[in-house]
């Protein structure tokens, strides 16, 4: 029975690292409603997905210690995260769903 | 041999004692063994299940007209044999029966690395298979939509479709538990000595198998409770009427189950890897390259989901991108087959049952592939869609595929799960009934599909009756088969003479061990030295162990 | 190897803490791609209906939501410091913070109650007659969507609510007993002593530790009392933390998606 061997430690991350995290956090969710303020055209999306992406990744890497986990966790993710853009992407080939839903919309116009 | 005097002093894993007794030691047992049967028993039965509504459908369509059931029941019987085929049959069977009682034998673990999660995915496919039943007794009428729940008629009828649904969302959630479990235990346990290049490819296949059913699973999960919402509070993403598109759920539905049929298939893929060299006394040929193919066609099979909605209404792009992807397909299963025939060559061929299933399979799943590639081109696909060419292309790549091999895998793994032998005379004279039977049941319908005969249809023109009447006979011939040879098999265990460690002189991991296996599977830790099919290393290693034995003495 | 395991729980079943994160993030993906497949509807439908939607996310109230938004960002806060403190066997402290991640869940729910019961009394809920007769159809799927992406978000914080409650429970019952000894520089055990005790505290044997003594060799039995705070509690509550951060994660972008864009 090999008990010895002991929980795959992390490095102890202080209390402030998880502070700073969640300081950057709240300001990056500011951020993002003080800028759908702003009218960005077809960036608004575009600039609040990125926000998005960026409090994801820290709460990963911190929160969820992504940082400090073998590589095979990482390689994991990052075929979920593929196999979600490929199913994405490849719906959107179908670009007869749009034309189709705002033929409905039209149609509806018309009445 | 070195088991003789452990023999002796060790309990197969189906007399060990436990907490519970009776049943209770079966239905609450964390034994990836014990699972392993519980699944067998269960899958079997909704198997046995599905094929009485597949030889009803067969009986119906005889003659042109109601014949021995009316349209609605029809419609209802055609629905539960897909879903019980589907999710109740295919997509457990190989990897929660063998996946379950062989994996971890073959990677030289105990178990799997959640036992407790692998018991509780057992019981939600037993919820899953309940809550289906009481769904077909609770509604107005019988669900009726065809195992794919299309929107919107699924949103609109009256049947209990809601609860029809939850049910395979149920299953679905065991399949993930499944994956998960397998995916942990094959990164997690493996042996020392046990590197993935040495892993024998059945583990492979359930190990591509897993990653589909943890990432794909949960897509459709979702698009059946949207089905429910939809039903209950109208949320309208379906709902033409509210402002859904229905294609979007087709979309959905076959983001999953395309890759499904991979989860279907790969497994069976797997088998015949692992049997084919226990039968030919050789190594496999290309290895690597059968891995590598699986795990690519894991990838690409998520790519090619729209091949199933050609004449749905997609726009021309995505037609002819999918029919594109679709052909990829056929190049890492194009080198699987041609690996495997490539293992016949200077091999020992016996022709024993199980190595008669795997040659069918190459045969049967060769003809489902290439009428596939008939499906896949855009062009042909118009004009065969939705006939009974789709309906024969995927008999013979699910059932021909997956069905063979999981005939083949009760065959060999047999003495190693029972301890026993089957009769093996009777065992080739009944998948002789199942080849000749399957060919005669499943080949006309390529006749009538290319004829225009429609799927799915109650009633028929009366120039199609001729191949019917031929694929009814055909579907009691293969009934006959499969009935003579589960009788072989319960015969087998509970009169079947004692069967030895490694009956078919098999390389891999799970024979080394005494029949049936102890609780823990291995009475000394496993420490592999050499791949999976490396017979000269395996006799080799047996001579030195001998050797040693006598310098002892 | 004995063989008179237990089948019911196998005894030799070796604690993999890696294996069983492995696990739970496996487990995290379908979470991923459950929400994955709304997230694909939403892309489709707000691809077709832009300007539907801009019109329909004016309905909600973006104050609540950002407040929402900042609850769950402190309850991943605490809930990081909560695993922190076990990692450092301060079991008050760590039930503290993991009080205020539950707390923080319910306050979360109560927000989202008085959201939905505002929009359910004034009629915005999907198949009602108020919203088939004003909206048009590219408003109608956003709200269909804004219940169901949000329903099954907060059917989540439910969930992971009540497994934090359950781990509560038993972080709760051990008895704070856990000890880390930091041993720096060389003659750190000099002048020590090591002693065994019985039942009742009276030294059954002792030794004091002089400079002839280059080590302490202690053979124990790990996990021996079952009342402690064990290794497995950390990867329970590791696991636990991480399902509690994905819920948060994917607030993360149903916020600005649902709210932001009006």
């Amino acid at each position: 029975m090999d008990h010895a061997e002991h929980h795959e430690e992390h490095p102890m991350i202080g209390y402030g690292t998880y502070i700073s995290v969640w300081l950057a956090l709240l300001i990056l969710t500011s951020l993002t409603v003080a800028i759908a303020g702003f009218d960005l055209g077809q960036y608004t999306t575009a600039v609040a997905m990125l926000v998005a992406v960026v409090k994801t990744t820290l709460v990963g890497l911190y929160f969820m210690h992504l940082r400090y986990e073998p590589k095979v966790f990482h390689y994991m993710i990052l075929v979920t995260f593929l196999i979600m853009v490929v199913i994405v992407i490849f719906t959107f080939i179908d670009d007869y769903r749009f034309s189709y839903l705002n033929h409905e919309v039209q149609a509806e116009v018309h009445h | 041999m070195a088991q003789t005097a452990a023999e002796l002093s060790y309990t197969p894993y189906h007399r060990e004692t436990s907490a519970f007794s009776g049943i209770f030691s079966w239905i609450f047992s964390t034994d990836h063994k014990r699972i392993g049967i519980l699944y067998m028993i269960s899958v079997l039965t909704m198997f046995i299940g599905g094929l009485c509504l597949g030889l009803l459908i067969r009986l119906e369509l005889i003659a042109p007209g109601a014949t021995v059931i009316d349209a609605p029941t029809y419609n209802a019987v055609f629905t539960l044999h897909g879903v019980i085929m589907i999710f109740l049959f295919i997509i457990p069977g190989i990897p929660a029966i063998f996946g379950n009682f062989i994996m971890p034998l073959q990677i030289g673990a105990e178990d799997v690395a959640f036992p407790r999660l692998n018991l509780l995915s057992w019981w939600l496919y037993i919820s899953g298979a309940a809550l289906l039943i009481i769904a077909l007794f609770t509604g107005d009428k019988l669900p009726d939509t065809g195992w794919t729940f299309y929107a919107p008629y699924s949103t609109a009828t009256e049947g209990n479709i809601s609860l029809a649904v939850f049910a395979a969302f149920v299953l679905g959630f065991s399949s993930i538990l499944t994956g998960l479990n397998f995916i942990t235990t094959i990164h997690r346990l493996r042996a020392p000595g046990m590197t993935w290049f040495r892993m024998p490819l059945f583990c492979w296949g359930l190990y591509a198998t897993a990653w589909i059913q943890v990432l794909a699973t949960p897509v459709v999960g979702i698009t059946l409770l949207l089905v429910i919402l939809e039903r209950g509070f109208g949320v309208g993403v379906f709902d033409p009427a509210i402002g859904g598109d229905p294609v979007l759920y087709q979309h959905l539905f076959w983001i999953y189950s395309h890759p499904a049929v991979y989860i279907m298939i790969l497994p069976g893929m797997g088998v015949i890897s692992d049997l084919l060299p226990a039968f030919t006394k050789r190594t496999i040929f290309g290895y690597k390259a059968i891995a590598f193919s699986t795990v690519s066609i894991a990838v690409v099979g998520y790519m090619v989901w729209g091949h199933h909605m050609f004449t749905s209404g997609m726009s021309g792009t995505a037609q002819i991108v999918f029919s594109f992807l679709t052909f990829l397909v056929a190049i890492p299963t194009g080198i699987k087959i041609f690996n495997w025939i490539a293992s016949l060559y200077k091999g020992s061929i016996e022709l024993r049952a199980p190595m008669l299933y795997t040659l069918s399979f190459i045969f049967l799943f060769s003809i489902g592939g290439l009428t596939g590639l008939v499906l896949g081109a855009l062009a042909t696909d118009m004009h065969v869609h939705d006939t009974y060419f789709v309906v024969g292309h995927f008999h013979y790549v699910m059932f021909g595929g997956l069905g063979i091999a999981l005939f083949g895998a009760m065959h060999y793994w047999f003495p190693k799960m029972f301890g026993k032998m089957y009769n093996e005379a009777v065992a080739v004279v009944a998948w002789a009934l199942i080849f000749v039977g399957f060919n005669v049941l499943y080949f006309p319908m390529f006749i009538l599909g290319w004829n225009g005969m429609p799927r799915r249809y109650y009633d028929y023109l009366p120039e199609f009756q001729y191949w019917h009447v031929v694929s009814t006979i055909g579907s009691w011939i293969l009934a006959l088969g499969i009935f003579m040879m589960l009788f072989n098999l319960i015969r087998g265990i509970t009169s079947g003479e004692k069967a030895e460690d490694n009956p078919w002189g098999a390389s891999t991991l799970e024979w080394t061990v005494p029949s049936p296996p102890p609780l823990l599977n291995f009475l000394e830790p496993p420490h592999v030295t050499h791949g999976a099919y490396d017979f000269e290393a395996m006799n080799k290693g047996k001579k030195d162990s001998k050797k040693k034995k006598k310098g002892k003495k | 190897m004995s063989h008179t395991a237990n089948v019911a729980a196998p005894a030799h079943i070796h604690k993999d803490y890696n294996g069983a994160k492995i696990g739970m993030w496996l487990f995290l993906f379908t979470e991923v791609l459950l929400f994955g497949g709304l997230f694909l509807i939403y892309a489709v439908y707000r691809t077709a209906h832009s300007h539907d939607f801009a019109e329909a996310a004016k309905e909600l109230n973006v104050v609540l939501g950002a407040l929402n938004t900042a609850v769950l960002l402190t309850s991943s806060l605490t809930m990081a410091l909560a695993i922190a403190c076990i990692h450092r066997a301060k079991k008050t402290l760590a039930l503290t913070y993991l009080g205020i991640t539950i707390l923080c869940a319910l306050v979360f729910m109560v927000i989202k109650y008085i959201e939905w019961s505002g929009k359910i009394s004034h009629g915005l809920y999907p198949g009602s007659e108020f919203i088939m007769a004003n909206y048009s159809k590219g408003q109608r799927i956003y709200f269909g969507l804004y219940y169901s992406m949000t329903g099954l978000h907060a059917l989540h914080v439910i969930i992971g609510a009540t497994i934090l409650t359950v781990m509560f429970y038993v972080i709760y019952q051990r008895p704070n007993e856990t000890h880390r000894w930091d041993v720096f520089g060389k003659d750190a055990l000099n002048g020590c002593r090591v002693a065994i005790l019985d039942k009742d505290g009276n030294e059954k044997w002792g030794s004091e530790i002089d400079e002839s003594v280059k080590q302490v060799h202690l053979k124990m039995r790990y996990y021996s009392t079952p009342k402690r705070i064990k290794h497995e509690d950390y990867v329970s509550l590791e696991n636990s933390g991480l399902y509690w951060h994905i819920v948060d994660v994917i607030w993360i972008f149903l916020f600005p998606l649902m709210y932001l864009i009006g």
